[in-house]
């Protein structure tokens, strides 16, 4: 083959190729991109900008598929314990923001397994009972703590039906720089707020392997969550007690 | 009508009293030190059972506090004269008491040095938060209901003042009570019989620490009791520990009637260990059924049985709020009805709890302020019961007391008297 055929092969072959990827991007695109759209909608939210408020149009919530929780897996509650800078110990002292708990039904004798945190409820009974305010729910439905005006009374563990409060019993040390927390204060899941106002998901719900978590606005009747909540039989803890809890679950 | 000197005792007890509440209330204030030093890991409470015996004495002292202004009430809103004359004490007494229970109460917070954050942040929905006006509303009250009974241009203001502090001392009471009961989600709390069984509570343990206090002030003066005053002053405390037990069966018969509420039943009245040990034994045996024997038998009315029924009727009351506050968390959250649940956060778990040194001595300290505040009290200002002479003498003629008895009015020392 002489240098000029090469050149004109090489050409033709450039031309075919860049012909092929375009196509070929092309088809991806257009098979792909709903997906993508989907798991946009499904995990990562549009970050919340700098110095604006949290809008009170979202209601940030959780479905827990407990028929996906396998019984020997902890890693939501290590992604908890790393992301928020907990110990990740299991004396009764110790602060537990997300634990799992096997649920044995007494007649059937099925059991199943669930990750249980603060329920973000509408009707926080924690917020309700702090003596100064500091509990307190953020417009988007997140139940959180203010570690300024918190005096650690403790009233608010006292009324929690999801025992969802842990009280910081010993001096801390190495704290995440996003995730403030102090000795003498009460604190419990903070959906891993500083995540969701950067746009992304809780801790908890990228750890799991077994998809178990669904998160997203509840509000929005287009997201992932809100249409799976219309899909399938799904419960609160504790529905007697009418708090309207953003985390709800499915199998139990 | 003749008044007594306030207090002539050499300064030796004075002082001596004075220093032992003082080094109670130091022992209290070193073990606030070493929970806010250490947090409260040094303590025997935990994420579940978080309010521990700390609670049980500042709950004591103050819903006691509420109770002992009663005797002041009698008289001055229902004008009985035996019990107006010790309007002062009682007064004093209050005051002192819920200057204890708050102490405690406040050293007890994770956050004590916030207390000015607790003092400018309110959140009007939270009962806390109301009793804490509740809790400031009552010592100016009370001071200000102190001032119309020793100042005498402010005399005929006394009824109207004692009028508020009585009212008053009714919704605090309501307000402790309605701390528990606002609980919905715990099996042991969260019912409306809370708000008046407390009130019954500081009716009871209010007239037994008055009957004690008495007694003692009595004694170190060389003073003894007229048997009347003493035996109005048995049987309205034996009616209100009737009262309270009444309230507490109630209590638990409504609970059992509920099936949800059967298994804390059965936790706190039979398997739950120390908690129904120290309701049945503590509170019911010791603290409520023998301080009656001791009031309503024949042959034991005597003062001394009463001081007996009056100590026992306290320490039953600390078993009682011991089995109620942290039996009441001990208990575990019904999260799954109908399902067995287990976790590495004790859920479905009877809570662990061993109370620790600073957490009594935290207690202690509060008892030592609130003794602090009566001695130094009593001592300094005119706070002694001045019974006429005429109408002790005559209440006890009337009751068949013999006349040497009869002549010890108080106010007079037994010695001169005689």
């Amino acid at each position: 083959m002489s240098p000029r055929e090469s050149a004109a092969g090489e050409d033709r072959g450039v031309s075919r190729r860049a012909v092929l990827a375009f196509g070929g991007a092309a088809l991806a695109g257009t098979l792909l991109a709903p997906g993508i759209r989907l798991i946009e909608i499904a995990g990562a939210q549009v970050a919340r900008p700098a110095g604006e408020p949290a809008s009170g149009k979202v209601r940030w919530g959780m479905l827990i598929d407990t028929t996906r929780c396998v019984p020997d897996c902890d890693k939501c509650v290590q992604a908890c314990n790393t992301e928020n800078g907990l110990s990740g110990g299991r004396a009764p002292t110790d602060p537990q923001w997300i634990r799992k708990i096997e649920i044995r039904l007494e007649r059937t004798g099925r059991t199943v397994y669930a990750p249980v945190m603060c329920q973000h409820c509408a009707q926080p009974p924690c917020v309700d009972v702090c003596p100064t305010g500091a509990s307190f729910k953020r417009a988007d439905g997140i139940v959180l703590v203010d570690r300024h005006t918190c005096i650690g009374c403790r009233y608010c563990m006292m009324a929690c039906p999801y025992k969802a409060r842990s009280f910081v019993h010993e001096p801390l040390h190495d704290q995440k720089a996003d995730v403030p927390r102090g000795k003498g204060c009460v604190e419990s899941c903070t959906m891993c707020v500083h995540r969701i106002d950067k746009g992304l998901t809780p801790a908890c719900v990228q750890a799991c392997p077994e998809g178990v978590f669904v998160f997203g606005d509840l509000n929005d009747p287009g997201s992932a969550i809100a249409r799976r909540v219309r899909e399938i039989a799904s419960s609160q803890i504790r529905p007697d007690l009418a708090l309207d809890t953003a985390v709800r679950y499915h199998g139990i | 009508m003749n008044r007594a000197a306030p207090i002539s005792r050499p300064d030796r007890s004075f002082y001596a009293v004075a220093g032992f509440a003082l080094a109670l209330l130091v022992v209290g204030l070193l073990a606030a030190h070493r929970m806010e030093a250490g947090g409260h890991v040094v303590t025997g409470m935990n994420n579940s059972i978080v309010w521990g015996v700390p609670h049980v004495f500042a709950i004591f002292l103050i819903v006691a506090a509420s109770g002992v202004l009663n005797v002041a009430s009698i008289g001055s809103v229902f004008g009985n004269p035996v019990y107006k004359t010790r309007a002062r004490l009682s007064g004093l007494l209050c005051l002192a008491m819920l200057a204890g229970g708050l102490m405690v109460l406040m050293l007890d917070l994770g956050r004590p040095e916030r207390l000015v954050v607790a003092a400018t942040h309110y959140n009007f929905r939270s009962v806390f938060a109301w009793n804490v006006f509740l809790y400031s509303g009552m010592f100016a009250i009370v001071a200000v209901y102190l001032w119309t009974l020793m100042e005498q241009r402010m005399n005929r203001h006394a009824k109207s003042a004692g009028l508020v502090a009585f009212v008053w001392r009714l919704v605090l009471t309501t307000g402790t009570g309605s701390i528990f009961g606002f609980l919905v989600a715990r099996q042991g709390f969260g019912s409306a019989l809370l708000a008046p069984m407390f009130i019954l509570m500081s009716f009871a343990w209010g007239l037994a620490v008055f009957y004690i206090a008495q007694s003692v002030i009595y004694a170190w003066n060389g003073m003894r009791l007229p048997d009347a005053i003493h035996r109005r002053m048995r049987n309205l405390l034996g009616i209100f520990v009737a009262s309270v037990l009444y309230m507490v069966a109630a209590q638990h018969l409504t609970n059992l009637y509920f099936a949800r509420q059967v298994a804390f039943e059965r936790f706190a009245l039979l398997e739950g260990g120390v908690y129904p040990a120290l309701f049945w034994f503590g509170y019911v045996l010791l603290g409520s059924l023998l301080p009656l024997v001791l009031i309503y038998a024949p042959r034991l009315g005597g003062q001394r049985a009463s001081l007996w029924a009056a100590l026992l009727v306290v320490a039953g009351a600390f078993c009682q709020l011991y089995a109620f506050i942290i039996g009441g968390q001990a208990f575990p959250l019904e999260m799954f009805p109908g399902a067995t649940v287990r976790s590495t956060f004790l859920d479905g778990e009877v809570a662990p709890y061993v109370p620790s040194w600073p957490e009594f001595a935290l207690g202690i300290g509060g008892v030592g302020a609130a003794l602090l505040i009566t001695v130094i009290g009593v001592r300094v200002l005119d706070f002694l019961p001045h019974d006429e002479d005429a109408d002790a003498g005559r209440d006890s003629a009337r009751a068949g007391v013999p006349a040497r008895e009869a002549a010890a009015t108080p106010g007079v020392p037994a010695a001169a008297s005689r």
